[in-house]
């Protein structure tokens, strides 16, 4: 993974020192809360009901054993002893007392980590694949683009304040994992005719009050013109995006309301002032960064390990956290594991600071020391020998953290919610936990089989509910809690969004809402046809109809 | 006498910036609307105490062709979170090629003079009565927050990568 030089050391170090210093002047009166307020929210510091929350970048979800180990320590140093994973692959501390921030951002700063735009109205953590470097389907290694990407864009001296919050994904394999399509730029590693690496580049796609698909503003930007280009968006959203509205200030709104024709335009008249210019990539700054992300030191193994194959056949409750938990490599005797924080009764992506630690020690003895965040809010330990996944497997049920559900519908993506988050409408997290707890049949969970179902608790939409199979958003009526649920949305290359499929319902309706959904599916479904195609194959009526059967019985009788 | 931060240092200053309804323009050092520099311009065009200062929704290209005659542009700050004003100045630095006095007004605050001196404003403004003499000497420490940014900006149009050799790692 990506190490500091002495300048990303010391940009990280006088970014603590500055922080501190507002914080102290803050402390002091000297600067007002409106002041402060973008000040702290662009180092990730929230205000919120219970305390302040601090996010943590992790840049496209990349982490290293150590630095685990620090972020536990903090955990329990500074906070309860637990931190949660967000749906974009960061780290976020429920409980720190905001005088201990500069510290803590201080211990972070010591493993290369930091907590630099993790909020507010700029440009937010690069997300990507989780699996980046080790997939099967990889054209071209995202990485080493996210951390230029990423660099370019911390600190930006014009884009610090922009109209709203500005978030960018990057993807290099033929699937895409990492919702470029749901991004304000999504980016798509892709090749020409020539060979010639460059990106296909996505813009005004995101989820929020407004979901929209990102639309292709440009087929191919040679790589060398990646960064004049995207300045140009930015250039283009700074000076023209509304500012009027927090709601319409997005640029998927100002895309909408030009036309991306239009909007193409602009953005090409602008980057041909910039284009060729200082900003443009050289071979040797690409190469400089791609060397942090060579291979690393695999060993020559044949393809199947054959006493991996034994344990699979002897052990089932192996075999079943194989089938869900254990991903193909591209290296021969290979395997990437995902570790799931989707334990039933453990808040979705939460992980106590016991947990990091032994991950950080199964990273270090397995993995070469290096473990990935995933927007599903799950852990991977990428490379692990096919011969190591039973001890791995071992390791991880002793601390919980084996249960074999990734990808089925326990499995699923939830916002903390009202629980914590002072934007929510609703609770989301004992939703979750009550369709957890329905559902706790795992044979049943095998059947059903492929689903996501996201959670949000409020329209700001951080459990990416309108791209769940099955989403479930909290509104707020007359000071209640109520739930809406939408049928059909997905992520990946055919991303959709869900459509709603009547009024919402009570929190503790959830559940039979969705064992009445799952149940038309069982009927409805063709062998071996995911819930997703199956949605897609009938559309929401057969599911509306059978969601609101009594309903619709209750009014027939107060009408007749 | 209003104070400015100029080069890096405090000075005074005996430039005044008239409002957004001004209609008449004054004797001595004045920073007009655009709009009324538009409405005048033939009549100020000889003054060499002449500024002109800019909302954040005007665009810098209706000054393209006068920046030779100005003394300062300003650009206004209304809400300091509004962040088009460093576009406008990153724009009359490098498209428009204008080298005089690019002032800062309205909400400045500390906080934001290090973006503010890389889009290319060598004059900030903090509004009278935010800062105490004091407090406006020592918030010129803020412009010196960062000592190598990564990106390319006008202070300095190469990034990081290009202004130095960043270290190889090891193969």
């Amino acid at each position: 993974m990506y190490r500091y030089d002495a300048f990303d050391q010391r940009i990280v170090d006088e970014r603590v020192a500055q922080f501190s210093d507002q914080t102290t002047r803050y402390l002091a009166g000297e600067l007002s809360e409106d002041e402060y307020r973008p000040l702290r929210l662009q180092n990730g510091l929230y205000i919120q009901k219970q305390a302040p929350m601090l996010r943590i970048a992790v840049p496209y979800g990349l982490l290293s054993a150590a630095q685990l180990r620090r972020v536990a320590r903090i955990a329990r140093d500074y906070d309860k002893g637990y931190v949660h994973f967000s749906t974009r692959q960061n780290i976020q501390y429920n409980w720190p007392a905001l005088e201990n921030v500069p510290k803590i951002l201080a211990e972070l700063a010591e493993v290369e980590m930091h907590a630099i735009q993790t909020s507010g109205n700029c440009i937010r953590n690069f997300t990507s694949d989780p699996y980046a470097g080790v997939a099967g389907d990889e054209v071209i290694d995202p990485r080493p683009w996210a951390e230029i990407l990423r660099q370019w864009a911390t600190f930006h001296p014009e884009f610090a304040y922009l109209p709203r919050k500005f978030k960018i994904a990057v993807n290099g394999a033929s699937e895409d994992r990492a919702v470029i399509q749901c991004h304000d730029i999504g980016l798509d590693l892709v090749r020409n005719d020539a060979g010639e690496t460059g990106f296909r580049v996505l813009v005004g796609g995101g989820l929020g009050r407004t979901p929209i698909i990102g639309k292709e503003i440009s087929a191919f930007v040679p790589w060398q013109d990646i960064i004049t280009y995207c300045e140009a968006i930015l250039r283009v959203y700074n000076r023209f995006g509304r500012r009027d509205n927090m709601y319409k200030a997005r640029i998927k709104i100002l895309v909408q309301s030009m036309g991306i024709e239009a909007f193409r335009e602009q953005v090409e008249a602008e980057w041909q002032h910039s284009r060729g210019g200082p900003g443009t990539l050289t071979e040797s700054e690409v190469a400089r960064v791609a060397g942090h992300f060579v291979d690393p030191a695999y060993e020559t193994l044949p393809a199947e390990d054959a006493g991996y194959h034994r344990q699979l056949a002897d052990n089932k409750a192996f075999a079943a956290w194989a089938r869900r938990n254990v991903r193909t490599h591209k290296q021969p005797g290979y395997a990437s594991v995902v570790l799931s924080l989707k334990k039933t009764g453990v808040a979705p992506g939460d992980i106590t600071s016991e947990q990091l630690e032994q991950v950080a020690d199964w990273a270090d003895r397995y993995s070469f020391g290096e473990v990935r965040s995933t927007h599903e809010q799950n852990l991977v330990l990428a490379d692990v020998r096919q011969s190591d996944l039973y001890a791995v497997w071992q390791a991880a049920r002793d601390a919980g953290l084996a249960t074999p559900n990734i990808g089925l519908l326990t499995d699923m993506i939830c916002c903390p919610g009202g629980d914590f988050c002072n934007l929510a409408n609703a609770k989301s997290i004992p939703v979750a936990e009550a369709i957890q707890e329905r559902f706790d049949d795992l044979d049943y969970l095998h059947d059903i089989g492929d689903i996501e179902i996201n959670i949000s608790g409020c329209m700001n939409a951080c459990g990416h509910h309108h791209v769940g199979h099955i989403g479930i958003l909290g509104v707020d009526k007359n000071g209640q809690e109520w739930y809406q649920v939408t049928i059909g949305g997905a992520q990946g290359n055919q991303a959709s969004l869900g459509k709603v499929i009547g009024p919402s319902f009570a929190r503790a309706e959830m559940p039979d809402v969705l064992e009445r959904i799952i149940q038309i599916y069982i009927e409805e479904r063709h062998a071996d046809e995911r819930f997703i195609d199956t949605a897609r194959r009938i559309g929401i009526a057969p599911f509306k109809t059978r969601v609101y059967a009594d309903r619709d019985v209750k009014k027939k009788v107060v009408n007749g | 006498m209003a104070k400015l931060i100029k080069n890096g240092k405090v000075v005074d200053d005996n430039w005044q910036v008239l409002p957004a309804d001004a209609t008449e323009v004054p004797a001595g050092p004045v920073i007009v609307p655009l709009a009324l520099w538009q409405s005048a311009a033939g009549e100020l065009a000889d003054r060499g105490d002449l500024g002109v200062w800019l909302a954040p929704d005007e665009d810098p290209a209706e000054l393209a062709d006068a920046l030779p005659s100005l003394a300062v542009v300003a650009i206004e700050f209304p809400k300091f979170a509004d962040g088009r004003g460093y576009s406008s100045a990153a724009l009359l630095r490098s498209r428009y090629g204008y080298r005089g006095e690019l002032r800062a007004i309205g909400e400045v605050l500390r906080d934001q003079f290090f973006y503010l001196t890389r889009c290319g404003f060598d004059a900030l403004q903090p509004a009278e009565g935010r800062y105490t003499d004091e407090q406006l000497v020592a918030s010129l420490a803020s412009l010196g927050d960062f000592s190598e940014p990564y990106q390319g900006a006008i202070d300095r149009p190469e990034p990081v990568w290009r202004r130095h050799q960043r270290q190889q790692v090891a193969a």
